[in-house]
């Protein structure tokens, strides 16, 4: 499993705490694009996504940003109350569903903790030479992260208990051909948005909590090399590749970081824990494949094509 | 600086010399010996040559940047004698949307599509090659296969016109070449260079391109937005600039370790779990791609050494697969390797995003040999080809024994 330890917990705005994440070797991390989040597994054993907001050419650390949702489940709780400088969590990815396309001018709306995503967007649009401008709005200013990192001659700042609601339709105005906006916050705003963006010019991601992978198993599962005709054991300190290859599987494998493709497996039974970076949502769902170097089993029991 | 230039070890060898082109391996062994990096007087340049600082510069793209030009040029100073890739010679932000939109059309889901059609067509070739005589048939490895095959589908695959394919190899092969230094390579392909360019650069519009195929898929990102329409056609112009030379090659290699270790091949006929390392062994082995450069974005430390900004710095992936340092044996072409982690199709995020393709059209060549071919050997001498990237065969006389 890959593990990272927290190297920081920073609280940037009322009831948002910065996690900075790096390899116990500090070593680098996998490389990410603006728009991508992690699938991070707390020690609670709740897996949460989290939108990477730090800086990429930082390559041995990851920074993410988590509300404290009294409401919600237990991750964000979790996060504020117990964990600390010093901590583990598991990491999957990065993925990104949320990528950055090509376009003269960008127009970044965010809502609260949803800028985070948006961050590295600003960054990219900077060094592109791109026209950008960003609306943010939260509930008091107090509560809103990441104000001193933005680009204040770009950047319109509206806390509600000051100013309202975020002033969308006159901001906005019309969108040309030349512009997408990128939108990340609550549901509302984002349908708010939506309602006065022409779709082909939008691209949102939803800020919830609902999204909650399946509970990764950190227990020893067995796996089934049925072309080697070998049952072994996977324990946490092992990759279901290395463990494949020790017990005499022919593997291939190149990046060794979910990256690649190249050690794809055809998986004949059992339920895989994807962990990887390349397989799109509908491959993951089908759970006839997985990428043995980073990816695990959810199933007590695994039969690969190996 | 100072304790950087006592620390760092020199040469005036020049790698790019036909001699060193031709038979690499001990100005190879002499580079890694000398330390992990090494200063080339001849070309004012560093060079690594070890597997470790090899791939870790690979990986590395904050320090040792692409888009100052991955060849010995550097675009900062000197103009690029073709609009610059937007894959290969770029970096992030700029590198994200072709990378992704081509990683996802050519990653190895997607490419299950090609799949029995490449198969098929491998059958068909090798068939139509062996004749219905039954006897031994002697063909150049090379052209009848190493080219001929990828020439069948991959431009099929792309969706290009079939009239004027014959400018596609000589096309990389100039390219290849100008990653190098303006020696007598680049002077004798410069002549027609223009031509072949332009005959590329022609086939990457969405009028010219089929309906179905890599090309029309890149357009089709364009249509959802994931590139702009700018990008489209350069993204196609990868396909056609990275995509065939560099298979050829790939085959040609694995060719020839299979004609000249009757044993591997009898291990390949027999074992069919080592049909997955076997082209990667011979990418590894042979490392078609020898060399891609970078350029210093800061001072960076390596060993005891320095490489100063600016500087640009060549990595020797041919050499690190060579690597005693981290690979037993590494002389041989061996299916009892593991090849993985080879850095033939380079390393980190501008790694290879067709290496699948290539790896699909070898597994269709090889199977369909595999299924008719009992023996393949050595028909002659074969004829290397000098080129400033490209390690490869002009000529590879084979003689093929149906079974």
């Amino acid at each position: 499993m890959t593990s990272l330890v927290v190297t920081a917990t920073d609280v940037v705005a009322d009831g948002v705490v910065a996690l900075t994440l790096a390899r116990p070797d500090g070593g680098r991390l996998p490389d990410w694009t603006p728009g991508a989040h992690v699938d991070l597994t707390l020690g609670s054993g709740e897996t949460r996504q989290y939108s990477l907001c730090g800086d990429r050419w930082d390559p041995s650390s990851y920074r993410v940003a988590v509300l404290r949702e009294p409401d919600g489940r237990g991750g964000s709780r979790y996060v504020h109350d117990v964990l600390r400088a010093g901590d583990r969590v598991e990491l999957g990815g990065p993925r990104n569903h949320f990528p950055l396309v090509p376009a003269a001018r960008y127009r970044f709306v965010a809502g609260g903790i949803g800028v985070t995503p948006l961050l590295p967007m600003i960054a990219a649009a900077e060094v592109l030479g791109a026209d950008f401008s960003l609306l943010y709005g939260g509930r008091r200013r107090a509560s809103m992260a990441f104000l001193d990192e933005l680009p204040a001659a770009r950047t319109t700042v509206v806390p509600q208990d000051e100013q309202g609601l975020l002033p969308l339709a006159s901001w906005l105005g019309t969108v040309d051909d030349e512009t997408v906006v990128y939108a990340c916050g609550p549901g509302p705003l984002l349908d708010a948005v939506s309602g006065l963006v022409p779709a082909d010019r939008l691209r949102t991601e939803r800020f919830t909590t609902t999204e909650i992978a399946a509970p990764v198993r950190d227990a020893p599962f067995t796996v089934d090399l049925a072309r080697t005709g070998v049952t072994l054991t996977v324990d946490a300190s092992v990759s279901v590749l290395d463990a494949a290859r020790r017990a005499g599987a022919t593997t291939l494998s190149s990046c060794e970081r979910g990256t690649c493709g190249t050690c794809e497996t055809t998986v004949l039974a059992g339920i895989p824990d994807h962990r990887d970076q390349v397989l799109a949502d509908h491959e993951r769902a089908a759970g006839d494949c997985m990428l043995p170097c980073v990816s695990r089993a959810a199933s007590d029991h695994l039969v690969l094509d190996l | 600086m100072t304790t950087a230039a006592a620390t760092l070890p020199s040469t005036d060898i020049d790698p790019f010399s036909v001699e060193v082109l031709t038979d690499p391996l001990p100005f190879q062994a002499a580079l890694r010996d000398a330390g992990p990096v090494q200063y080339l007087a001849a070309h004012d340049l560093y060079a690594m040559g070890r597997y470790a600082e090899v791939r870790a510069a690979l990986t590395d793209w904050q320090r040792f940047c692409s888009s100052a030009g991955v060849g010995l040029s550097n675009f900062r100073r000197e103009k690029p004698w073709r609009p610059p890739s937007l894959l290969l010679e770029a970096d992030p932000p700029h590198h994200d949307a072709p990378r992704r939109v081509l990683s996802s059309i050519l990653g190895p889901r997607a490419l299950r599509r090609w799949r029995d059609r490449w198969f098929a067509a491998a059958v068909e070739h090798v068939d139509a090659l062996l004749g219905t005589t039954g006897g031994p048939v002697e063909v150049d490895g090379m052209t009848a296969l190493a080219e001929a095959f990828p020439l069948r589908v991959f431009p099929d695959a792309v969706g290009i016109a079939r009239e004027g394919r014959e400018h596609l190899l000589p096309y990389g092969e100039y390219l290849f070449n100008a990653f190098g230094p303006h020696n007598e390579l680049v002077a004798a392909g410069a002549v027609e260079a223009g031509e072949h360019a332009a005959w590329v650069n022609g086939q990457c519009t969405r009028e010219t391109l089929a309906d179905e195929g890599f090309g029309a898929d890149i357009w089709a990102a364009a249509d959802r937005g994931d590139l702009s329409v700018e990008q489209a056609p350069l993204v196609v112009r990868s396909l056609l600039s990275a995509g065939v030379d560099t298979t050829v090659h790939g085959l040609g290699w694995v060719l020839h370790g299979l004609a000249t270790h009757p044993d591997q091949w009898s291990v390949y006929r027999a074992d069919p779990s080592r049909h997955r390392v076997c082209f990667d062994e011979a990418v590894r082995w042979g490392s078609p791609v020898q060399t891609f450069f970078r350029t210093a974005e800061v001072d960076v430390p390596v060993g005891d050494a320095v490489v100063p900004e600016g500087s640009k710095v060549l990595l020797y992936l041919g050499s690190a697969n060579h690597d005693p340092r981290h690979w037993d044996t590494p002389e041989r072409f061996d299916l009892a390797h593991d090849p993985s982690g080879h850095v033939g199709f380079g390393f980190g995020l501008h790694q290879c995003v067709g290496q699948h393709v290539a790896r699909l059209e070898a597994d269709a060549l090889l199977a369909a040999l595999a299924d008719r071919v009992e023996r393949i050997e050595p028909a002659g001498e074969p004829v290397r080809r000098a080129n400033n990237t490209m390690r490869e065969w002009a000529s590879l006389p084979l003689r093929l024994h149906p079974r």
